[in-house]
């Protein structure tokens, strides 16, 4: 059984301007010990699929059902969530600084995450615990920093006191959502490295939500590609890198630097991520893809498992099945599939999205 | 960009800063100000641009790139130095002197939210440079600006929008539009793409790349993801704590980087490539970049350093070609990382000692 089993998540907000669809219906399944990476765009829902689990989406519509050791998170009281948030799945979130409370001691942070869960611990027993989790996580002189306040402390020591808080009740699963991305190189090395050994360490499970598919490919054992609130592309690390099926995926892969070699022109994917009020017809996709045929604007592809060697791989595209990969095998055969399936409907949003890079990446 | 060539002449020289310092005093005391310490931001840096070059410079957070940037700008007054653009000594030159260099020299800053006047509408705000000038007014003036949107990929109709009317990308489009107004020479790009997802990123990236062949522009990149600074430049600069590192053609500074710095930062920039990121060393730095208000003596990346010895703390390294390197290939280090060394196990080495609860 997997540690979390989410089935399709749907998480909308009613705002004056209309419902946003944040999340269209998501599944997908994290083990015990292993990392599942979650990639996208600002705005494809990432973020808000995870916190949906953990109660953090005040205002939200929420359906499907995501089970976790047996129970139903979605359907949880109050109460019932706060014996799991932090104890069971812990969160690291992006910024460092404003997750700590900057009027209270770092030690006393960490200490009162401790005895909120557990109160049979003592004060010093706590605080005792905050300095060995401050010295695992890599902070130099633990018992002297651990009285320190947030502001005394450097962007990543702060993310490591994060990991550290999230760290000490043990938990199952820990939800990463950008831990590095206000970080700096070096500094992002280091928690990674730090993330890695805890992991292996305690045989924690973790969700990495980021847009860096560096870091995905740095730490994650499968990966999640979300667009526009639905899961496009679902693989194993490498068969993402190297087989991509989805036009979204190989467009972000293509629109890294270096992926084309060094000085030659990137292939950047035109237009910018839909409005998830007004989500497109079909595949949310299409109006910004090269491979656009008739079925994509008006049919929205399913999420499917695809014949290949790499089990597990699935995705939501209408191209063919054997299309995978960046070779010019592939392309041929996405080429084929795009003349035999494109009349005039699709070719004219085809012609916009090329008349768009034309005019070097015009968006309007 | 353009192609990388041999050192160029010397008339080829735009910009050339020589031993350029900033020091911000630290001041303490109520009635009199005693000054008690400085925060060296920038403590005497060389560098040359090329005219139609791209310089990267790449550093990480309080290094002091940015800072260098603003002076290089003109946008306020060194504590020592010299700057010369286009054969001109522009160094702290009052504001009357300095303004026909600003037309030559304009800023693309990181933040397309924050860079933009979120009152005024994209019409004025491209055209500002237009109205500071007395270049072009009223109907002139509108068509210059429709012209440029257009140029730079908006839609000239949106004219009269405001800012948040536009998604992140489209508004750094607006900052490069105004930027381009005046048609300078020199562009600053202070960490033009970090704010905007992948793909619109390499939407950015073209952009800058066309126009920089179209105007014969030449670029001062700043940025610290490493893979657009190896994208875009023709030399790189890195930086650490307000000095230059190294220096040097972007393929000899990529493929064979001498400063252990260097290979830190080259090692910690994820790469996109499951197999390369299982197969690189990891150079993992103990600690975090020291504050620029008590650097260490020496060189200043000594504390963190896997190959630091004794002389590292005590005498500053000149950047100077070390041997085996080509002319234009300089570095700052006592003992310059040799081809295939493993810098990965001192580095952890040195970690064990510092943070002993990792292992």
């Amino acid at each position: 059984m997997s540690l979390l089993e989410v089935t399709d998540l749907r998480v909308s907000f009613p705002t004056a301007d209309g419902l946003v669809q944040a999340v269209r219906g998501v599944s997908f399944r994290v083990e015990r010990g292993q990392t599942l990476g979650i990639v996208g765009e600002s705005g494809s829902g990432k973020t808000v699929s995870t916190q949906a689990l953990l109660g953090l989406t005040p205002g939200g519509d929420i359906s499907g059902s995501a089970m976790f050791n047996g129970e139903n998170l979605l359907t949880l009281g109050d109460a019932q969530m706060r014996r799991i948030r932090g104890a069971k799945i812990a969160a690291i979130f992006q910024d460092p600084l404003t997750s700590l409370h900057p009027l209270y001691r770092v030690g006393w942070q960490i200490a009162e995450m401790i005895r909120a869960h557990d109160h049979s611990v003592s004060k010093a027993q706590a605080h005792k615990r905050a300095v060995d989790l401050l010295t695992q996580v890599g902070i130099p002189e633990a018992a002297r920093r651990v009285d320190d306040y947030p502001h005394q402390f450097s962007g990543g020591m702060r993310q490591r006191a994060m990991i550290a808080m999230a760290l000490s009740l043990n938990p199952q699963l820990i939800v990463c959502d950008e831990p590095t991305t206000a970080l700096d190189a070096t500094v992002q090395a280091q928690i990674l490295d730090v993330l890695r050994r805890l992991q292996r360490e305690y045989d924690t499970a973790l969700i990495m939500i980021t847009h860096d598919l560096g870091v995905i490919a740095d730490i994650a054992d499968s990966v999640m590609v979300m667009y526009a609130g639905r899961a496009a592309e679902y693989a194993d690390r490498r068969t993402l890198y190297y087989q991509p099926h989805h036009p979204y995926t190989i467009g972000l892969l293509e629109s890294i630097p270096g992926s084309t070699g060094a000085g030659e022109r990137l292939r950047p994917i035109p237009g910018q991520p839909p409005s998830l009020i007004n989500v497109p017809s079909g595949c949310a996709f299409h109006p910004r893809c090269r491979y656009v045929m008739d079925q994509c604007i008006s049919e929205a592809p399913p999420l499917v498992t695809l014949q290949s060697e790499a089990g597990g791989h699935r995705s939501a595209c209408w191209l063919p099945q054997a299309a995978l990969g960046l070779d010019a095998k592939a392309e041929e055969l996405r080429a084929e599939a795009v003349a035999a399936g494109r009349t005039d409907r699709a070719r004219a949003v085809a012609e916009a999205s090329a008349a768009a890079i034309e005019a070097k990446g015009s968006v309007a | 960009m353009t192609d990388a060539t041999a050192p160029a002449p010397a008339g080829d020289v735009l910009l050339r800063v020589e031993n350029l310092v900033k020091h911000y005093p630290v001041r303490v005391g109520v009635l009199v100000k005693r000054e008690v310490a400085s925060v060296k931001a920038v403590d005497g840096v060389d560098l040359e641009l090329r005219r139609g070059e791209t310089l990267g410079l790449v550093g990480e957070t309080g290094s002091g790139k940015s800072t260098l940037a603003r002076y290089i700008a003109g946008l306020h007054p060194v504590t020592s130095g010299h700057i010369t653009f286009d054969g001109r000594d522009i160094t702290n030159l009052p504001r009357q002197k300095m303004q026909p260099f600003r037309r030559d020299i304009q800023m693309i800053f990181q933040d397309p939210y924050g860079s933009l006047n979120p009152r005024r509408r994209v019409g004025s705000i491209i055209g500002d440079p237009f109205t500071v000038h007395k270049i072009a007014s009223g109907d002139k003036r509108k068509r210059l600006v429709q012209e440029l949107m257009e140029r730079v990929g908006l839609n000239p109709e949106h004219y009269n929008r405001f800012p948040a009317e536009f998604s992140g990308g489209q508004r750094q489009r607006i900052g490069v539009a105004r930027a381009l107004a005046l048609r300078p020479k020199l562009i600053i790009c202070d960490e033009p793409v970090s704010a905007l997802d992948v793909s619109i990123q390499a939407q950015i990236l073209n952009l800058l790349e066309d126009l920089q062949s179209d105007f014969g522009l030449t670029y001062l990149f700043i940025a610290h993801d490493l893979s657009v600074v190896r994208h875009v430049s023709d030399r790189v600069a890195v930086m650490y704590l307000g000095k230059l590192a190294e220096t040097g053609e972007t393929g000899d500074v990529y493929s064979s980087g001498r400063h252990p710095y260097t290979q830190a930062l080259l090692a910690a920039a994820p790469a996109a490539d499951p197999d390369e990121a299982d197969s690189r060393q990891r150079i993992i730095l103990v600690g975090d970049v020291p504050s620029p208000l008590l650097p260490p003596p020496g060189c200043r990346f000594h504390p963190r350093c896997p190959k630091a010895q004794e002389l590292c703390s005590q005498v500053v390294p000149p950047l100077e070609v070390k041997s085996g390197d080509p002319e234009t290939h300089r570095t700052a280090c006592h003992f310059p990382v040799e081809t295939g060394e493993d810098l990965a196990r001192a580095a952890d080495m040195l970690r064990d000692r510092a943070e002993p609860g990792l292992g």
